[in-house]
């Protein structure tokens, strides 16, 4: 307590040495102060004086001392500074966030239904609403949960409110030999395309075959069991088993697992400059009165069985992506089914069929980046089926899924614009043909796709 | 699937039963980390070098060979400080290699052992591709690498203990060339104290302190921005106010805006290799440095 009363009534002396006499003269008292008296408060102020200039030095040496040694570079391990911010509030150890936002304008020449001949469509498979419409908005979240695991979790927020949970998954981290799991909910790793999300996507759509056999993508609960190879040629197998509650399976009775993949992938490099990654994936799948995604309902009961072979290959100018690069893909379906299909079982009229279905298609792909920022892109989609239905009852929808005739086709172009890995604005047009009869439509996409906070960094 | 998991099954035992007196295999995320590892480790390790001086290591695909050579490293040395954030997560995601995960004693951050520059005060995203915990481009000092070199010995005598001894000694091998290299090298890089220069991304700040030089422009707007031409307008007549002696670029980048700086300004655009391997004759770290101070100091002298 003395020190800081001292300091203080030195610094006030210091500063009015003339007011302070004053002062003193009018608070010692009834008696004017003698120049005896006044000689030793000189001296005492004289004293006070010295002992804080000599304080003041000690205290600049130290600091500069401390200056030098803050810049003198360390070779000892220094941990990189944290941004101190996130230190001192106790939230260092939140998980990475990042927040997906996308919206299209689409203009459609038809507006007739979007069937597709020879296919039951599963939910939210339809085109995107014509006009600006803004997209289903993407949180993701990621941490490691500890020294064994790490987790994700990417939720869907529609535009007309509600939260859906495309991914929420655990993997493990340090499984011995090359062996990981995943559990929980997640995009199977089955093809090439359908581990993106949907912003990752080259194009505005899904590829038809995607569209069709998949409904969009293949998203379910379960476990996954990959192992990869100790060879410098890629080669990674693994397996999943789930709940069979994803297109093309679904409907009652989950009990077990009522759905199965496995796959297979091979890669490597070409030259400085080039990858590729080959794969082999089926999908085993129960369906219990699946419903499809139309307005009056078709059921299958049955068994669904798929194949894909996909193959990507990647190319840039000494593998350096910076000003031009290219990215082919190909992927090819082969789907057979069979079991019951049921229009509309709701209703008092309704038709069955017994149904033995074999349908294929592909689509092939390439995206040039031709200068910094600017990319464009061709796409074309094919699709056939060869189905037999013993009641193709007319003007339902089992007349449409005995419909063996031509190919739904598609032709997409695209130029997109990427002002940083974080923001892209694409332009889109496609010839469609993929309605009964290869009726033509001619479709015109602009879409924006924006990402913020933790950079989302994607998978080959 | 029987059959696939036989099958995997049985190629894991053969992995397992191969001969475990192999090479430590270090799998480096630069080619300066490659070279490092390579003087230090010699016949004990084999080096991969993830990423060429050619390509921009902020912007690595985390393609399959690379998956494939991550799930058998025995060690990953990388720069660290969040430079490798778009291609290292997903490699430790889908690599399946316990051993060398982030925060694991196989994986080395070089950026650990250096006092780090230009760490941001603000993080925001329109500042560009700004990296939290500073500049990661700490290879293009020599300083750094003599810091570097240290802490990768000592982490190589700590996963291959029985060759410590080994390690030691290289290190001090070549601790004792790299110091006389870099008494050679301050020498020698005299004349370019003060000098001022543009720098097309600012990948060289450990190189201008070590060498006092000043960068008065990048021609990237911000980091990680590519070069718009109204910027390098912008660019151009601040070199009026401020003129600087040369332009540079590195190996991996596009050379255009530089050059178009350089036709208006009359300055030469010098490309540096950045990295081992960027230009001819930096096959090693001592070669990276005597050719990166052999093209400044002739830009120095006005040559192209």
């Amino acid at each position: 307590m003395l020190k800081p009363t001292l300091l203080a009534l030195g610094a006030a002396a210091m500063l009015s040495a003339p007011a302070y006499a004053t002062d003193s003269a009018n608070n010692t008292g009834n008696a004017p102060a003698t120049n005896q008296d006044l000689e030793q408060i000189r001296q005492e102020m004289q004293q006070l004086k010295q002992s804080y200039e000599q304080r003041l030095q000690n205290l600049e040496q130290r600091l500069q001392a401390a200056e030098a040694a803050a810049q003198q570079p360390t070779a000892a391990p220094a941990p990189a500074p944290a941004p101190v911010a996130a230190a001192q509030n106790g939230n260092a150890f939140n998980p990475k966030i990042s927040l997906i936002m996308n919206g299209t304008y689409a203009h459609y020449s038809s507006s007739a239904p979007a069937v597709v001949p020879g296919y039951l469509l599963g939910d939210e498979t339809g085109f995107t609403s014509a006009g600006m419409s803004l997209g289903e908005t993407e949180l993701a979240i990621e941490a490691n949960v500890d020294d064994k695991f790490h987790g994700w979790a990417a939720l869907s927020v529609a535009p007309e409110g509600g939260i859906g949970v495309e991914e929420a998954y655990i993997n493990t981290l340090s499984l011995p030999a090359g062996f990981a799991v995943k559990m929980g909910r997640f995009f199977s790793d089955i093809g090439y395309q359908n581990h993106q999300h949907a912003h990752a996507w080259e194009f505005v759509d899904a590829p038809l075959v995607y569209r069709t056999m998949l409904g969009n993508q293949l998203g379910d609960d379960g476990v996954q069991v990959r192992w990869i190879a100790p060879t410098d040629l890629f080669l990674e197998l693994g397996t999943e088993l789930t709940r069979g509650d994803s297109f093309p399976a679904g409907g009652d009775n989950r009990n077990n697992i009522k759905a199965w993949t496995a796959f297979a992938h091979l890669g490597g490099d070409v030259g400085d400059g080039g990858s590729w990654r080959v794969g082999l994936s089926n999908l085993h799948g129960n369906a219990d009165n699946r419903p499809d995604g139309a307005d009056t309902v078709t059921n299958f009961t049955g068994r669904t069985n798929l194949t894909i072979l996909d193959t990507v290959y990647k190319w840039a100018p000494q593998g350096n992506p910076e000003v031009t690069n290219f990215v082919a893909q190909a992927e090819f379906f082969y789907r057979s089914e069979s079991g019951a299909l049921v229009y509309d079982p709701a209703s008092s009229s309704a038709n069955s069929s017994t149904y033995n279905g074999k349908q294929r298609g592909f689509y092939i792909q390439g995206v040039y980046q031709f200068m910094p920022r600017w990319r464009t892109g061709l796409r074309y989609d094919w699709l056939s089926a060869s189905n037999a239905l013993d009641n193709p009852a007319a003007g339902t929808s089992l007349e449409n899924m005995a419909d063996n005739r031509g190919n739904p086709q598609r032709y997409s172009a695209m130029v997109d614009f990427s002002n940083s890995e974080f923001s892209r604005f694409r332009l889109q047009y496609s010839l469609d043909k993929s309605r009964p009869n290869q009726a033509t439509d001619n479709q015109i996409f602009l879409q924006y796709i924006f990402s913020l906070g933790s950079h989302p960094a994607h998978q080959f | 699937m029987k059959k696939i998991f036989l099958l995997s099954v049985a190629m894991m035992a053969s992995a397992i039963a191969l001969p475990a007196q192999a090479a430590l295999k270090v799998f480096a995320c630069e080619p300066e980390w490659a070279a490092l590892s390579k003087e230090l480790g010699g016949d004990n390790v084999d080096v991969y070098a993830a990423t060429t001086a050619l390509q921009d290591v902020h912007k690595i695909q985390p393609r399959p060979s690379l998956i494939a050579k991550y799930r058998q490293a025995d060690l990953v040395v990388c720069t660290g400080a969040e430079l490798e954030i778009g291609w290292l997560p997903p490699l430790a995601e889908k690599g399946n290699n316990p051993k060398v995960n982030p925060g694991t004693p196989g994986y080395f951050e070089a950026s650990r052992f250096i006092s780090m520059m230009e760490v941001p005060s603000r993080l925001d995203r329109s500042e560009g591709d700004v990296h939290p915990y500073g500049n990661p481009h700490v290879q293009t000092a020599p300083d750094s690498i003599a810091a570097v070199a240290k802490g990768l010995s000592d982490k190589l005598a700590e996963v291959d203990a029985a060759h410590a001894a080994d390690y030691k000694a290289r290190y001090q091998q070549f601790n004792t060339k790299w110091t006389a290299a870099m008494q050679k090298w301050a020498a020698k890089g005299k004349p370019l104290n003060g000098v001022a220069v543009v720098s097309s991304h600012k990948g060289w700040s450990y190189m201008y302190r070590w060498l006092g030089m000043q960068e008065v422009a990048t021609l990237e707007p911000k980091p990680g921005i590519p070069p718009s031409a109204a910027h390098l307008e912008e660019v151009l007549s601040g070199l009026k106010l401020k003129p600087a002696k040369m332009v540079v670029f590195a190996a991996y980048q596009d050379r255009r805006p530089a050059d178009w700086l350089a036709d208006h300004a009359s300055i030469p655009a010098i490309e540096l290799p950045f990295s081992v391997g960027g230009v001819a004759g930096t096959d090693d770290l001592f070669g990276l440095f005597d050719v990166t101070l052999d093209r400044l100091l002739a830009a120095l002298q006005g040559k192209k």
